[in-house]
């Protein structure tokens, strides 16, 4: 889908509180405008919770419900459930950062998705717990700067929307705010579907990762062409790989060096060489994880991975 | 006739809340109010109740949907104990700021460690400071008609506040007494919402505020308990008319009037107390009780106007350690201007059974932590 395509009327206001380049913003305006203006918002703390600006002021032209940090999921399924007992079908859609998603937020929206709540989950991953500030998360990826791993961060990141995979859930998708089409594209699918969708959007964040604000897009699309970031759908029991990820899983484009995508923040300034190879490593297994998910179908993958598990 | 049914406490505020016209339920099962939730669920299952009923994973995330659920414009209910009350603690400050009138019922326990399952008010005690409205039940009966009239006073556009109606764990939520199943027609019927999340109505609730409005939003909460004790003594009278019962929201007198020695007590120990006072009565000892139903909004001035110039005997089953007993505290702070006498007495805790010869003996003796079991 083109960006022209897009709906052009604006649900996130121009002159909100967010910093310049701000991925999140980037996608939530897309979001927003996907969901077509008939939507009730959940909120955790995040980002977004402060760019919206302050009472008695709103950026938002849909209702925003702002709750606790652990609880957006839970929030979601209690006003889902109002609305059923009312005979009341607005689309009840979370919208949170990778903290309270990947962190403090992750029973709630195990639990959710297990419970197979009719609501959309969507997860922003800037790889930062940002709500205080540039603070690891379980979303940093290995070797990443930030005010709480000065050396880099140690540990490889998780991946929920992998983990969501294996909660039966209807929908589950990744997008990126370098390829807003393929996002708007994917919400709009999300909210035709019963039961719980999640969706989580890769947002580079120009003060966090340490680049300059006018290359959010740029670095975000790199992402995806090194394979940092990969791009896919699984929908109604068939996963498959989409936009820049697709082209490189058919061969129709050569993945490039991730040198370029770490050389281009100030994040992993600090990496060395042993470093960029686990990196490598890491890009590489992933793929091929995904890879086989998708040749083999869900069900079949989560066996092989438990018979992998028990060696 | 209304229904009389043989219920425990627990599933005597299940029917108060199907009576209730409560339309979402979110809960996670813990001792002992687990039975709340059977019962619900039970009902709805068997088509008697219209309720979504959502199986939370954790006491935070059954706060947060009750939250959610009563935002959206629905009747909501839960149910805990103990630490599943400690757990919903951040919730229940976000339940009272967001003025979602949310009624929970919490069977009193102990908090761990060691684990101890029976009955002690420091759960909910420790919940003073939230925002929410505090009803402490003596009987199961009571526990019926308070969740009703609860919501009667939560959804008073004055007060939009939830409350919590509290009894003693075990001691009334897993006995069975005969409970008169009165309907609310007229009394509490479905729930009109002053405001709700409405897509074609967009408004941010609960966005950052800055210093001023936040002031104000909090001043806002304390003037709606000031009102809540008038919206209270009103749904008194209202509740007396529709069931024949007189049911106290703020306090209960019980023989004060002509007493020298007044007994203060919550829930329970309140219910033996009664049974203190009419032995003593026998013995020609001039003894009352006054029993506080509600904890907040603390009803300072009925305190004063029962306690003034009375020698006082305040009866707490929960201390706050470093301090004493809570009620105690509250109690000698609302009377620190007048003639009364007051000492604390600590019983029952983590569920040491409390009997009349307890109290009886508690009030002579002066001991103020009372450990064992007098028999």
């Amino acid at each position: 889908m083109k960006i022209s395509e897009i709906e052009r009327e604006e649900f996130l206001l121009p002159g909100n509180a967010a910093c310049h380049g701000c991925p999140s913003s980037m996608a939530l305006r897309t979001v927003l405008k996907a969901l077509g203006g008939k939507a009730i918002l959940v909120v955790p703390a995040c980002c977004t919770s402060v760019y919206m600006g302050p009472y008695p002021n709103s950026a938002i032209r849909i209702p925003v419900f702002n709750t606790a940090f652990a609880a957006a999921a839970a929030t979601a399924s209690g006003i889902r459930a109002s609305l059923e007992m009312q005979g009341d079908d607005t689309v009840v859609v979370v919208w949170a950062g990778d903290g309270g998603t990947y962190d403090i937020g992750l029973q709630a929206l195990s639990g959710a998705a297990e419970r197979n709540e009719d609501i959309i989950y969507i997860c922003y991953n800037n790889e930062i717990y940002s709500n205080t500030g540039i603070q690891r998360s379980s979303a940093t990826p290995y070797g990443a700067w930030t005010t709480t791993t000065w050396k880099g961060k140690k540990e490889h990141r998780k991946d929920v929307a992998e983990i969501l995979l294996t909660h039966n859930v209807p929908y589950v998708s990744t997008a990126s705010i370098g390829y807003l089409g393929d996002l708007y594209e994917k919400v709009r699918k999300a909210r035709e579907i019963r039961g719980f969708r999640y969706i989580e959007i890769h947002a580079p964040c120009p003060p966090g990762w340490r680049f300059p604000m006018n290359r959010t897009v740029h670095i975000a699309r790199l992402a995806v062409e090194t394979g940092m970031w990969i791009l896919f759908e699984y929908s109604e029991g068939r996963f498959s790989f989409t936009g820049a990820s697709d082209l490189i899983a058919k061969g129709k484009k050569k993945m490039k060096d991730v040198q370029e995508y770490l050389s281009s923040q100030g994040r992993f300034s600090g990496l060395t060489e042993s470093e960029i190879r686990e990196i490598k490593k890491y890009i590489n297994d992933r793929w091929n994880r995904l890879v086989g998910i998708r040749d083999h179908e869900l069900p079949s993958f989560i066996r092989l991975s438990a018979q992998n598990a028990l060696g | 006739m209304p229904e009389v049914k043989m219920l425990t406490g627990n599933e005597s505020a299940a029917f108060s809340a199907m009576n209730s016209r409560v339309r979402v339920i979110a809960a996670y099962p813990i001792t002992p109010s687990t039975p709340v939730v059977e019962t619900l669920s039970k009902l709805i299952e068997n088509g008697e109740m219209r309720a979504k009923l959502i199986r939370v994973e954790s006491e935070h995330s059954a706060m947060a949907a009750c939250i959610g659920a009563s935002a959206a414009g629905s009747r909501t209910f839960t149910a805990t104990s103990s630490h599943g009350l400690a757990y919903m603690h951040e919730m229940l400050h976000w339940a009272a700021n967001a003025r979602t009138p949310v009624v929970m019922s919490v069977a009193n326990r102990a908090i761990g460690p060691g684990w101890n399952i029976w009955a002690d008010l420091s759960d909910s005690l420790s919940q003073r400071d939230t925002g929410w409205i505090q009803f402490y039940c003596s009987s199961i009966q009571e526990i019926y008609d308070t969740i009703a009239m609860a919501y009667r006073v939560a959804e008073n556009r004055k007060v939009m506040l939830p409350a919590m109606v509290c009894y003693d764990g075990f001691v009334l939520s897993h006995t069975t007494m005969p409970v008169e199943l009165t309907g609310f027609d007229g009394f509490l019927d479905e729930y009109d919402p002053n405001w709700k999340l409405d897509a074609d109505n967009p408004f941010t609730h609960g966005n950052i505020l800055l210093p001023i409005y936040f002031a104000e939003f909090r001043h806002s909460i304390q003037k709606a308990h000031d009102r809540a004790l008038k919206v209270m003594r009103e749904v008194e009278e209202e509740f007396l008319e529709l069931s024949g019962r007189r049911v106290p929201l703020t306090i209960e007198e019980y023989k004060t009037e002509d007493a020298d020695i007044i007994v203060v007590a919550m829930g329970a120990v309140a219910s033996e107390a009664r049974v203190a006072v009419d032995s003593l009565r026998n013995k020609n000892v001039r003894v009352g009780l006054l029993r506080l139903k509600s904890f907040r909004p603390f009803p300072e001035k009925d305190i004063r106007r029962v306690l003034d110039g009375k020698r006082v005997v305040v009866f707490d089953r929960a201390i706050s350690p470093g301090s004493g007993g809570q009620l105690y505290t509250e109690i000698r702070a609302a009377l620190a201007f007048s003639d009364a006498k007051i000492v604390p007495r600590i019983v029952g805790i983590g569920g040491v059974d409390v009997t009349k010869r307890t109290i009886e003996k508690a009030i002579f003796e002066r001991k103020i932590w009372i450990k064992e079991v007098i028999m």
